[in-house]
């Protein structure tokens, strides 16, 4: 069938800072990390290019996190191999790795003022005082926070914390910055602002960043390529607009911009197919045709720009989101839906 | 009173305190605070007001006029000051050696175990402190003695030599263990030892893993992280268990009198001058120095940074 999704190794729209002919920052290995019985890295290969803003996204308990943590070193695999730029860092500790890492908690010291916890790196490299404290005070400037020197961690807003910990992470000019949920403990609108500040930043360095996050708006707004995480293995790995327009199991359809999940045998289909909630149409009343489908309206939620409708089709819910200049519609009332057939998605069938 | 009028009145109750809860909370605190102030407190000023009485020579009674002469007659004395001396050197001692033993078994307890093992390991720390204090100084006494264990084990090591060596040692030696300082040091540092470690892990505890992986992550090895994040980190519970054992060794007055060579502490100098010598004023005075020694270690402590981390 011509919509279903074809196998992912062409790589479309990919940015120009990204450098092929260097071996990859990342290479993982089916690599895995049982904790017990718990798989919660469960033979998991990719790679990751120079230079790439690369998303793990993936609901709480995917694996993500772990992942990250066997690339920084703080986890051991139990199997498989982790390359670092091509050499092998499987069983490398943490400070042997030319990797920096800015921590969930963000991690600052608390006994230490800001420009110490940023000259960190350099002090333990025995950096002079003068040296490290100046290029902590560029460090500083470059993520806006010039001047804070002197504070302690703990007089700091969590915005200016998460700064504090990126800078303390670049000021050593790693070649593979891991993010781990950096922006989760701050409100919505400095979130965007850092996303947007946090991609600016990617871009002018040429760093290559791997990004954990459960969200998955910040995932596909942010990456050259995102993988997306359930239990321990990845579902796909692909770029951000193919995720979204091509997802290829259930799993990704729903976790990536919440798809509806269609039994084939409603529209006379075999499969299950994926349905985005905005490329349904819904029109008041019961009408014939091709495409179409009637249903029963159960709850409208008004979103502003938009309006999110549920319906109840057969044995199944369908979630339709609109432009909310339409006319109001009752709940309960029957309406009916359609959508472009070239809409629809295959997905695989789950294992 | 009917049931929904005792109901009524209970309700009325649960609202006055949750309404004020600084009544509440006053009414918790005013039994302890009263006991603090009245009976802690003013026992100490008492202490200390006594110290700058005198003694009639004459008449043995206490004279209650200000006077300097219990001060004079402690520090004129070359012996009290070889007392207070020594006290202060015992219980520095006793710090250290307990501070170097429990900071790694605290380590330990602290990152390299969870759930039971660390419950046995907490039992295995707490364990001593369920038996009667005498009877464990009592039972050193014996452990130490010439004829004790502990020679017993040298010898059989074919190393007697060795602890008769170190018995022969002036100052810390003596006939045997039980007779030296040496062995009155051993006994302190087990006594007061889990005084150390339970700060000790309470202060690591707080210490968040990630601070850990952080520096490791920035490149230091984990000596460096030592060093420059858990340590600095963890002085303020080294400082508050230090302040037990230094404190509770300046004050024993049983472990001078079981183990170890004749010379007075200054906790046996308390109870010999307020009991058989009948010198409350020089009892008092002596009392006073423990608590100035304290007051100046901790003002030590802060200076050396102990606090900033709280």
């Amino acid at each position: 069938m011509s919509m279903v999704d074809r196998p992912y190794l062409a790589i479309d729209d990919r940015p120009s800072t990204i450098d092929t002919s260097m071996p990859n920052a990342v290479e993982l290995i089916n690599l895995s990390c049982h904790f017990g019985s718990v798989r919660a890295v469960d033979g998991v290969s990719l790679e990751i290019r120079p230079g790439e803003f690369f998303s793990m996204l993936g609901p709480s308990g995917s694996g993500k996190t772990t992942c990250l943590r066997l690339i920084g070193g703080f986890e051991q695999p139990t199997a498989g191999r982790i390359l670092l730029f091509g050499q092998d860092a499987s069983r490398l500790p943490p400070y042997a790795r030319d990797v920096n890492t800015v921590f969930q908690d963000y991690a600052l010291f608390p006994h230490m003022n800001v420009r110490d916890n940023v000259a960190y790196a350099l002090m333990v490299r025995g950096v002079g005082r003068a040296e490290r404290y100046r290029r902590a005070e560029e460090m500083l400037e470059q993520v806006k926070l010039g001047g804070l020197g002197d504070r302690r961690p703990g007089q700091l807003s969590g915005g200016q914390r998460q700064r504090v910990a990126l800078a303390r992470a670049l000021i050593n000019k790693p070649r593979l910055l891991l993010l781990d949920e950096p922006l989760g403990a701050l409100d919505l609108k400095l979130r965007e602002e850092m996303q947007i500040e946090l991609k600016a930043l990617q871009r002018s360095l040429g760093i290559t960043f791997v990004y954990v996050t459960h969200d998955q708006s910040e995932a596909l707004s942010m990456s050259d390529r995102v993988a997306v995480f359930n239990q321990g293995r990845i579902e796909q790995l692909d770029t951000p607009k193919r995720l979204y327009e091509h997802p290829r199991t259930e799993f990704v359809a729903r976790f990536v911009g919440s798809a509806n999940v269609l039994e084939g045998s409603i529209i006379g289909l075999k499969g299950k197919y994926a349905l985005r909630p905005e490329r349904i149409r819904v029109q008041p009343g019961h009408h014939g045709g091709p495409g179409c489908l009637a249903g029963e309206l159960l709850d409208v939620h008004y979103l502003g720009s938009q309006t999110r409708y549920e319906v109840r089709v057969g044995e199944q819910r369908l979630t339709a989101i609109t432009s909310s200049d339409e006319t109001d519609l009752p709940i309960g009332s029957p309406v009916t839906l359609s959508w472009d057939p070239s809409a629809l998605r295959e997905l695989e069938v789950s294992r | 009173m009917s049931l929904s009028a005792s109901r009524t009145l209970r309700r009325r109750v649960s609202d006055l305190f949750y309404l004020h809860p600084r009544f509440l909370l006053l009414l918790l605190l005013l039994p302890p605070l009263l006991w603090l102030g009245i009976i802690y407190l003013g026992s100490l000023f008492n202490l200390l007001l006594y110290s700058f009485y005198s003694l009639n020579d004459f008449t043995g009674q206490v004279e209650y006029r200000f006077s300097l002469s219990a001060f004079e007659q402690l520090f004129s004395s070359a012996a009290n000051i070889d007392i207070v001396v020594r006290t202060t050197l015992m219980a520095l001692a006793v710090t250290l050696a307990c501070a170097v033993i429990a900071f790694p078994i605290a380590y330990y307890i602290t990152f390299y175990t969870r759930g039971s093992a660390r419950t046995f390991w907490y039992l295995m720390v707490l364990l001593p402190l369920w038996s009667s204090y005498l009877i464990k100084v009592y039972a050193w006494r014996l452990i130490l003695a010439g004829e004790g264990v502990v020679s017993w084990f040298f010898n059989a090591l074919g190393l007697g030599w060795l602890l008769q060596g170190v018995l022969s040692l002036p100052v810390v030696g003596g006939t045997s263990l039980s007779n030296s300082y040496l062995g009155m040091f051993l006994v302190f540092t087990y006594i007061w030892l889990p005084y150390m470690i339970l700060p000790i892990i309470a202060a690591l505890e707080r210490v968040p893993k990630s601070l850990v992986q952080a520096s490791a992550d920035l490149g230091a090895r984990p000596r460096q992280t030592f060093w420059k994040v858990v340590w600095p980190l963890t002085i303020p519970g080294v400082a508050a268990g230090s302040i037990f054992t230094f404190s509770l060794t300046l004050g024993d007055y049983i472990i001078p009198q079981v183990v170890g060579q004749p010379g007075f502490f200054i906790g046996q100098m308390v109870y010999v001058q307020q009991g058989t010598a009948g010198n409350l004023p020089l009892a008092a005075a002596f009392s006073v120095v423990p608590v100035v020694i304290i007051a100046i270690y901790l003002l030590i402590v802060r200076r050396m940074g102990a606090f900033n981390a709280l």
